[in-house]
């Protein structure tokens, strides 16, 4: 007789644990997120380096709303507040990409964007490609491919190609290329990675975003 | 993380201008330059002032007169993804398209690509140099592999942007805002070498806001092209490049324009190089002669000497490009 699965064991049907990204999540992003209501009261226009200024964040399709110091990036925000550590500190100057973020569907370096800038923009990071409790398409085409070594990169790069094909959804490998030029891989995975967006391209062409 | 500053978001260029009026603030555009520059302490802000609150500073809008309007919010991606653009100013698409990388593209700004500073690695670094005000410029006997082979004097930084020698070359139009009304410059006038003031690379004032560049109508015949040569495939500066611009009647060259880039603190314009074009049919002695009269005359520092036949060749191949 088939063993059913127990209530706390969470299975993938393309054999990818996703307890990675569920370990990711602290408390902190529960407890910060509240129900988005229509007709919140503006923002405030000034924010002072001492204060924090309140701020209001969508990120992964939740209101979250938070008091931030104006310098905080959204990196910073992303990871230290809400729990989201699956964006990576790398460089902090927008030289590697480890930080990449969709911010209203186009990728951008969440450490040289501050997190008040972030209001009113729809904040997408790789906790929030899951489709429920499996990888999302590009996800699934990074493990399947094998397109990390560390995996430090993966999380900038699976953005990056995501991005990439929200906009252009059957790219060239040249176009893949330049598409993911803003993400550097130290273990050096890049034809891995080029392979894995050309199969996430054909992944989502069937019932992908 | 970052030092600590204030930020303000004002709605109306006003208040906005009267914001920067304040000594210790900064624009802050697409925050690509000015968070690595406050990062790495090169200056200091005690506020910022986001110019995320002005739509009015974004977007491709046709002139009266047939050029194109570019607010300076409009983003490097928006302006190389620009079909007009594409279509009747390609050295800027060109220019544009080989910036930084796909995410600065993004999030950068036409503006700040004008207006970022140096990436010179004494000006970044520890180093109070010239340009931070202190008594010298430590490329001159130091590390000056990436530095400049012309109009160097005091300072030998090379100006960082890839459209700034486009627009030059596009005879571009800045138009700046302040306090009193606004202004506008030639783009070409908009940055200062260091002969005239080693401690700022633009005209902007304090308190200035750059609101928008205008392009005007091409020449009859136009064509351009941006030709930047870097040291690997993906995103990094320029190395050498040229951008060239020609108006071509009648098989022959009546205008020109070519402007220098990773060669100079300001996007380098060469008349010399456009005098041995214009009038002139462009064949292979012509293109020869001019990419010669292009680099003559460059001074380069002990170890950036290859920078001169690099320049010479994206001359060439620039303008070997516009003769088919
Ligand atoms: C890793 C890396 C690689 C890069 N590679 C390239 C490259 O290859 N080519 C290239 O050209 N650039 C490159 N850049 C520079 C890149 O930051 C700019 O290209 C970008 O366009 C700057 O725009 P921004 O809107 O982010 O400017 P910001 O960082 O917001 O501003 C830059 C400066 O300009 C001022 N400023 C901005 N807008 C205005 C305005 N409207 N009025 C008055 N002042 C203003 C700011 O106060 C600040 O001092 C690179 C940057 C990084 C980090
Ligand atoms: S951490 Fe943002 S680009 Fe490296
Ligand atoms: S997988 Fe190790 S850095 Fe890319």
């Amino acid at each position: 007789m088939a063993r059913k699965p127990r209530d706390n064991e969470h299975t993938c049907p393309h054999g990818v644990s996703r307890r990675g990204f569920l370990g990711s999540l602290g408390a902190g992003a529960v407890a910060a997120a509240t129900l988005g209501r229509p007709g919140e009261t503006a923002p405030p226009e000034v924010a002072d380096a001492v204060e924090p200024s309140k701020v209001t964040l969508l990120v992964n399709g939740r209101r979250h709303r938070l008091l931030v110091e104006p310098r905080w990036t959204l990196l910073h925000v992303l990871r230290e507040r809400l729990g989201l550590t699956g964006s990576k500190p790398g460089c902090e100057r927008g030289e590697c990409g480890a930080c990449t973020v969709l911010i209203d569907g186009v990728p951008r370096y969440a450490c040289l964007t501050l997190a008040l800038e972030a209001e009113g923009h729809e904040v997408t990071t790789i906790e929030g490609l899951m489709r429920g409790e499996e990888l999302g398409p590009t996800q699934q085409a990074f493990a399947a491919e094998d397109a990390f070594q560390c995996g430090y990169c993966t999380p900038g790069q699976i953005m990056a190609a995501e991005g990439l094909l929200r906009a252009k959804p059957a790219p060239t490998v040249a176009e893949i290329r330049l598409g993911m030029s803003g993400n550097l891989c130290r273990c050096g995975a890049y034809p891995h990675i080029v392979k894995a967006v050309r199969r996430a391209a054909e992944a989502r062409k069937g019932g992908g975003r | 993380m970052l030092p600590s500053f204030a930020y303000v978001r004002p709605t109306t260029l006003k208040a906005a201008v009267a914001a920067l009026a304040a000594p210790g603030t900064r624009a802050h555009a697409g925050g690509t330059d000015l968070l690595g520059c406050l990062r790495d302490r090169v200056f200091p802000a005690d506020t910022l002032v986001s110019l995320a609150g002005l739509p009015e500073l974004v977007g491709v809008t046709p002139t009266a007169e047939g050029g194109l309007r570019l607010g300076a919010m409009t983003t490097v991606a928006t302006v190389a993804g620009h079909p007009d653009i594409a279509a009747r100013y390609r050295a800027l698409a060109e220019a544009a398209a080989a910036v930084a990388s796909p995410q600065l593209r993004n999030q950068g700004t036409l503006g700040g690509n004008l207006c970022q500073r140096p990436r010179c690695w004494y000006f970044r670094g520890d180093f109070h140099c010239a340009r931070k005000g202190g008594g010298k410029c430590f490329a001159v006997d130091g590390e000056n592999r990436y530095h400049c082979v012309f109009g160097g004097e005091t300072c030998f930084i090379v100006h960082p942007s890839d459209t700034a020698p486009a627009l030059v070359a596009l005879d571009a139009l800045v138009r700046l805002a302040g306090a009193g009304g606004s202004r506008v410059v030639p783009l070409e006038k908009f940055f200062v070498p260091p002969s005239a003031d080693f401690t700022r690379e633009t005209v902007l004032e304090p308190g200035e806001v750059l609101t928008e560049v205008v392009v005007p109508a091409p020449p009859a015949g136009a064509r351009s092209t941006y030709r930047k040569v870097r040291a690997r495939g993906a995103w990094d500066f320029a190395l050498a490049g040229a951008a060239v611009s020609l108006g071509i009647e009648g098989g022959r060259v009546k205008h020109a324009r070519v402007v220098l880039s990773g060669a100079a603190p300001i996007p380098w314009r060469v008349p010399a190089a456009e005098q041995a074009l214009i009038g002139h049919r462009l064949d292979g002695a012509t293109i020869a002669r001019a990419a010669d009269a292009a680099v003559a005359g460059a001074e380069p520092l002990a170890d950036n000497a290859y920078k001169v036949p690099l320049l010479r060749c994206a001359v060439e191949e620039a303008l070997t490009a516009l003769n088919s």
